[in-house]
């Protein structure tokens, strides 16, 4: 039928085309990823499923015990409360960095162009790989940032061997790694912003701090709301560092939830608890990325209006 | 701005010296790391002169590593070529699906577009594992796992919605009124799609290119996941060669800065596009 309507119209232009053309071209985008799709759905019905890669005959519905089992679950309340834990401390540590970093290299000159394009290079580097620089420094056989420790009186300090200091060695990576996106984009809404309330700001001379916190921050908040929930959706699902840095050890120090599911599928089989974990991280993610998406919509109309 | 105290410019390049330190170190002391041989890595305190050698990157390079025990073999090059060619051919299928569908999001407004675009850019922001944990059973059921075409499918996930948001935002800000004009002249729809829409957006789609590129390159836990050893890219192969490899710390810095070398390369020639493609064009300027 769509045949005989397009061969009916070709003469006369291309209305009927034209209806179905963008579906035509946006189809196969569509297509590869519904592709992708298809697993997300396996995903729900394996978490209410008692299932274990080992014991495939023992495979069966049992509903939600996999998430009523959690309650109780130490182990997934360290995931948590890690998850949290690593999230909240890197995102507060790269927004501050980020913000100093960006007013430093605000003014436009050839030696803050050139320190802001140099600063790019860790964001560019795999986080996998970044990890494993960093553990290649902090060796304690030869590694250069525990000879470092030891100058200033931390002998014997190990790094992400240690369960105390594990944390701290991988959120120094994150850091290492992230900051730089942080303050790409909070300096090019720095550098973006009108010139006139500063200049009014000096001529009244208002002090320094007021300017800051009633004129600089409030200006940029949507450069650090997008940057802050950019970073915080990758962050609570940091996979990467983690895993290349210390595969969620020492112990489970670090079993952050993507890492905990990885650990459950591969070493334990237990598919159930594995997908179950992921559905929590995705409505966590779910509700998070939704508030973005909502002020972005807003930020994106806002723009094109002034524009 | 202009009456700033002699203390505060002090303090403010005392700031940024530490900034760049920071920042610029490890990549700094890894190359150095790569240069030298197990012999001065292992000494302490570390050493900041030594003499330098080229014998971990032939090492890497011939695949063959002599020591004292034996001849070793590296697969690392095939790291390198598995990294080049999935990252390369997954951008390639994601401009080839990408374009057409960011005009189409971009030009018509139909019915269900912007649900269809969120839910592509929802992507983007879904846990890894949620997706690649059922799919290495199917992988396992289709005959995908640990094949190119299956991986590359799955880099879709990572190139797809990058090159669609960013190349979108492109598209939208040509006027449509070109267009017109050039479809009155009576020129067909793909025509004016090839001769004006896509000159006209071809630096962003070849910014979107190259950030979708740096980001299958980095990506680790897609092939962690889905490929062995035949099949991964440099992040997982490194990974595995430190364990394989033990003690041959020299090697591994030469695979590290081997393997961060064409990212950052290509960061830099791209630096004015990465604050937009970065935030998806969130924060347009």
């Amino acid at each position: 039928m769509t045949a005989a309507t397009i061969q009916r119209n070709r003469p006369s232009g291309f209305r009927i085309s034209k209806r179905v053309l963008p579906y035509l071209l946006s189809l196969p985008a569509l297509l590869v990823c519904i592709g992708i799709l298809i697993p997300f759905f396996t995903s729900v019905v394996y978490s209410f499923q008692r299932y274990r890669l080992s014991q495939p005959w023992a495979r069966q519905f049992n509903w939600g015990d996999n998430y009523i089992s959690f309650f109780t679950d130490p182990k997934f309340w360290n995931t948590l409360e890690i998850s949290l834990l690593y999230a909240g401390i890197t995102v507060v540590l790269e927004l501050l960095l980020g913000l100093g970093i960006a007013m430093l290299l605000q003014k436009r000159s050839t030696l803050n162009n050139f320190i802001s394009i140099m600063l790019l290079m860790p964001l560019m580097t795999a986080p996998a790989l970044a990890a494993l620089m960093w553990k290649l420094m902090t060796n304690p056989g030869f590694g250069v940032l525990s000879y470092l420790a030891s100058l200033i009186g931390l002998q014997d300090f190990r790094w992400a061997s240690s369960p105390s200091t594990a944390l701290l060695t991988v959120v120094l990576v994150d850091i290492w790694v992230y900051t730089p996106f942080i303050m790409i984009l909070l300096l090019a809404g720095l550098r973006s912003l009108p010139t006139q309330p500063f200049e009014a700001a000096a001529l009244d001379g208002v002090p320094r701090s007021f300017v800051f916190f009633r004129i600089t921050l409030p200006m940029l908040t949507p450069y650090i709301l997008t940057a802050t929930l950019f970073r915080l959706l990758d962050s609570i699902q940091q996979f990467d560092i983690i895993y290349a840095m210390t595969q969620g050890g020492p112990g489970d120090t670090l079993t952050v939830f993507q890492v905990e599911a990885y650990l459950n599928f591969f070493q334990s089989t237990n598919v159930g608890r594995s997908a179950a974990l992921m559905i929590i991280l995705w409505a966590i993610t779910y509700f998070l990325s939704n508030i973005f998406i909502k002020n972005w919509l807003r930020l994106r109309e806002r723009a094109r209006g002034q524009a | 701005m202009e009456h700033t105290s002699l203390l505060e410019r002090i303090l403010r390049g005392i700031a940024l010296a530490l900034v760049v330190i920071f920042f610029m170190f490890p990549i700094v002391w890894i190359l150095m790391m790569s240069f030298q041989t197990n012999e001065t890595i292992l000494r302490i305190p570390p050493q900041l002169v030594f003499e330098p050698t080229l014998a971990n990157y032939t090492a890497l390079i011939t695949g063959k590593l002599m020591t004292a025990a034996g001849t070793l073999d590296i697969a690392f090059m095939r790291n390198l070529w598995n990294s080049v060619f999935l990252s390369v051919t997954s951008v390639a299928v994601a401009l080839l699906l990408g374009v057409p569908a960011a005009y189409a999001f971009a030009r018509h407004k139909f019915r269900g577009s912007e649900d269809i675009a969120f839910t592509l850019l929802s992507f983007r922001f879904a846990p890894a594992l949620l997706v690649l944990l059922p799919l290495t059973l199917y992988f396992q059921k289709l005959g995908l796992a640990n094949t190119y075409i299956g991986l590359i499918w799955v880099y879709q996930l990572i190139c797809l919605p990058l090159i669609l948001w960013i190349v979108r935002g492109y598209f939208e800000d040509i006027p449509a009124d070109i267009e017109y004009a050039y479809r009155i002249a009576g020129h067909s729809w793909f025509a004016t799609f090839r001769k004006i829409a896509l000159p006209l957006a071809g630096p962003g789609i070849a910014a979107a290119g190259l950030l979708a590129f740096i980001f299958a390159w980095n990506n680790f836990v897609f092939a962690l996941v889905l490929a062995s050893a035949d099949k991964q890219p440099v992040t997982v192969g490194a990974l595995a060669f430190i364990t394989s490899s033990g003690i041959q710390y020299g090697q591994i810095s030469a695979a590290i800065v081997l393997s961060i070398t064409p990212t950052l390369a290509l960061a830099l020639y791209a630096q004015r596009y990465l604050v937009e493609g970065l935030s998806l064009g969130a924060v347009k300027g």
